[in-house]
């Protein structure tokens, strides 16, 4: 059976360095002490964390669930107690810290109860929470979590669905070993995410250097009995981008801006298809993933890593010789430097690479760009690599944005060409960042300035209806005063000439005040008993003949004074 | 000689009449430049230029009255970018008007915090929140670091915190090496 294959434009063909680590079969790799689950591991938002410190954990267990609509769960990689959930160092070229779980192993191994659902009779809302809830994501490198793209395209249906297992850059050999050894494991997650995207048919896309996996997929495919089509697609650089795939496979070139799933196609790794398998088949969440180590180690290998393990002690099975200067993940084209040893091994380590200075030579200094367009000849995605260069170059973003900036996959096929030696990829992904980090900032500009112009909005609402209630408490009172229309008519009179409800309101309760003044009389000369009325008599007599005789004596007033303060005390006991 | 007095009345006419409809039918509601020279402001809302907020200073821009070098939060950067929107020359920031800091935001410190509710009316974005005599607290993320509610503060319990890079806000560098100038 032939297909016609189709070419995406450029590419390169560096040297695929792949057979070293091919040799041996995957090997389990211990389980160490210590684990380091940091729980931002899909694309999106990061997990949130549902453990404590000090708690036990079996493998397998939830310890993070989904943060979001795009974010997926996390699982506790083997059984143990949780030492903290602190920010540790992640597989991040920033070398910042992230929130993580921190595991520290109790050596068992020690399943938690699997769960289970049949896929087939599960309403496929279920069976994608369920694939979220066993922390599935794109595991090709760009942990894209999978249970948002297992859903069928327009009209209930997908024309293709494509499982990616070109595994292009070179040293990497995790998806060419899975396809060796567990062909099918892979083909049942196909069928699985056929079911769910209601596809027509299945594509497998093998880069033809990889002829052993191919076998090994067609005699898991027959053995299967499905219908699902394995093509041995030409081996170039970057022929496993999905859009590259997509492009040799099927013919679409999905444009600027839209998506595959548009054009009737979904592409997913095929290690993503076989965690499919085992979250739905097996009840397995996605705890341990395939990782080539190779690069300057004495024994190259692929590896069953759980996630969490320190990549140190990964290197360290393979033999690192005494002058490799530091890690890096992924591939010698895309991959990134890590800031130390003893990172992580997460969901997106497709591969770690011992670097030494043979392999990663200090970059040679950068000539002036001499516009050949090589790069333009390299680039996968027909950008103008040149352009770009220059407008990020002199920061200038929104020509660069112009250019398709952001269709750039920072494949690296155009720094892989450059006679100059200038790291283009970095240019572009400055410039990424700067954009990205000025629409932030636009973004909290607008909002502050909404909420700036929301707050004066309300000040000067409350202040109207404050005013507002003032005016109608002032007329009340008016109409209420006007009715008793008594003794308070000059206050009442004053009110309205006081425009101002305020002063109204005010003279209003001044006139109240008065009126209660009046009203009350000093009550105690009142009723008072003929006794009591003699004593003040008699008092009164004696103070008049006081002042009476200080008035001759003419003495200062404090005597007077000190008199005046006794004598009220007087009549009270 | 009358023809051409009414051919060039009648010209007159129709165009006032056009011109007349036309300022009508097109009218622009405010003033664009206010808005353009706001869009640039970071809306900090300070006051630090010495108006109550960054569109009163870009009304004030737009009509000559203030410079374009008096927005400390917005930095050199947006001086530079007023200069190019104003056809302007570059100045630095005028150093009355304070200087360009790290974005920073308020953090109350709780404990100490006795409920005044002077911090809430102070700030300009409705940041914080709290009631009288309850604890406030700062809403992070709407906190544009403007400062305006550390000075009410009668317990100085609020601290401008330098924001910290995380992953999420991280950037790559700048790949060219400035070559170090040989005196």
């Amino acid at each position: 059976m032939l297909r016609e294959l189709f070419r995406f434009h450029g590419g390169v063909k560096p040297a695929t360095n792949k057979s070293a680590s091919t040799t041996s079969p995957i090997a389990k790799a211990p389980i160490p002490a210590r684990l380091v689950v940091p729980l931002h591991q899909s694309l999106g938002s990061p997990a949130i964390a549902l453990v404590e410190p000090g708690q036990r954990v079996l493998k397998g267990e939830r310890i993070g669930a989904a943060g979001g609509r795009l974010s997926a769960a996390i699982h506790a990689p083997t059984s143990g107690v949780v030492r903290a959930v602190e920010p540790a160092l992640v597989p991040h070229a920033s070398g910042l810290r992230e929130p993580a779980v921190i595991i520290e192993s109790d050596g068992e191994d020690r399943w938690a109860e699997p769960e289970h659902i049949n896929y087939r009779i599960t309403p496929p809302d279920e069976v994608r929470d369920f694939v979220r809830d066993a922390g599935v994501v794109g595991l090709g490198g760009a942990v894209f979590p999978t249970h948002q793209k297992m859903r069928p395209g327009s009209g209930g249906k997908t024309r293709t669905l494509v499982l990616n297992g070109a595994e292009c850059e070179p040293f990497i050999t995790c998806d060419d070993m899975l396809m060796r050894e567990r062909a099918d494991g892979i083909v049942s997650g196909a069928a699985i995410l056929r079911h769910m995207l209601q596809a027509e048919e299945v594509l497998i896309g093998i880069e033809d250097n990889k002829p052993e996996a191919i076998a090994a997929m067609r005699q898991a495919v027959a053995a299967a009995g499905e219908h699902m089509e394995v093509v041995a697609v030409p081996t170039r650089y970057p022929a496993g981008g999905a859009k590259q795939l997509i492009r040799v496979l099927t013919g679409i070139e999905v444009p600027h801006g839209e998506r595959s799933t548009d054009y009737g196609v979904q592409c997913f790794n095929v290690g993503t298809a076989y965690s499919v398998h085992e979250a739905l088949e097996l009840g397995r969440p996605l705890v341990s993933r395939i990782v080539t180590v190779a690069g300057n180690v004495e024994r190259p290998g692929n590896y069953e890593v759980l996630i969490g393990t320190p990549m140190d002690e990964l290197v360290r099975l393979c033999g690192p010789r005494a002058d490799t200067r530091f890690l890096v993940m992924g591939g010698p084209m895309m991959g990134v430097r890590m800031p130390a040893f003893d990172v992580p091994v997460v969901k997106a380590t497709n591969c770690v690479l011992a670097a030494d200075d043979k392999l990663f030579p200090p970059a040679p200094p950068e000539q002036p760009c001499i516009r050949c367009t090589e790069c333009a000849k390299a680039c996968p995605v027909e950008l103008q690599p040149f352009e770009l260069y220059w407008f990020s170059r002199s920061k200038n973003f929104g020509k660069a944005q112009e250019y398709h900036l952001f269709d750039c996959i920072e494949c690296g096929c155009c720094a892989y060409v450059c006679p100059s030696h200038i790291p283009l990829v970095d240019y572009y992904r400055f410039s990424k960042g700067e954009i990205w980090a000025r629409e932030r900032e636009k973004a909290a500009a607008d909002q502050a300035r909404e909420r700036f112009e929301f707050r004066n909005f309300r000040q000067e609402r409350e202040k109207a209806e404050k005013a507002a209630k003032l005016a109608a408490k002032a007329a009340e009172t008016r109409a209420k005063l006007a009715e008793a229309g008594t003794a308070e008519a000059p206050a009442a009179a004053e009110a309205p000439a006081a425009e101002d409800p305020k002063k109204a309101l005010i003279a209003a309760a001044l006139a109240r005040a008065k009126a209660q003044k009046a009203e009350i009389q000093p009550q105690n000369t009142d009723n008072l008993s003929p006794q009591t009325q003699a004593e003040i008599a008699d008092i009164e007599t004696r103070r008049k003949a006081l002042e009476a005789a200080a008035v001759p004596a003419s003495t200062a007033p404090a005597p007077q004074a000190a008199d005046a303060t006794d004598l009220p005390d007087e009549p009270r006991p | 000689m009358i023809t051409a007095i009414l051919v060039m009345a009648g010209i007159a006419i129709v165009l006032g009449l056009t011109l007349g409809y036309a300022a009508i039918r097109f009218k622009v509601e405010g003033d664009p430049l206010v808005e353009k020279i706001d869009a640039i402001l970071p809306q900090t809302q300070c006051g630090q230029c010495g108006f109550p907020g960054c569109k009163p200073y870009a009304e004030a821009i737009a009509n000559g009255e203030a410079d374009i070098n008096q927005c400390p939060p917005g930095g050199e950067e947006g001086v530079r970018k007023l200069a190019d929107l104003l056809g302007r020359e570059f100045k630095p920031l005028s150093e009355e008007h304070g200087v360009e800091k790290p974005k920073s935001v308020a953090v109350i410190d709780e404990q100490v915090c006795i409920g005044c509710t002077l911090c809430i009316q102070a700030c300009p974005v409705d940041a914080i929140v709290g009631a009288a005599k309850q604890m406030h607290t700062v809403v992070e993320p709407l906190c544009t670091g403007c400062e305006l509610c550390v000075a009410p503060c009668p317990v100085d319990c609020i601290a401008m915190v330098p924001l910290a890079e995380t992953v999420h806000t991280w950037k790559w560098k700048y790949p060219v090496v400035e070559m170090r100038r040989v005196a």
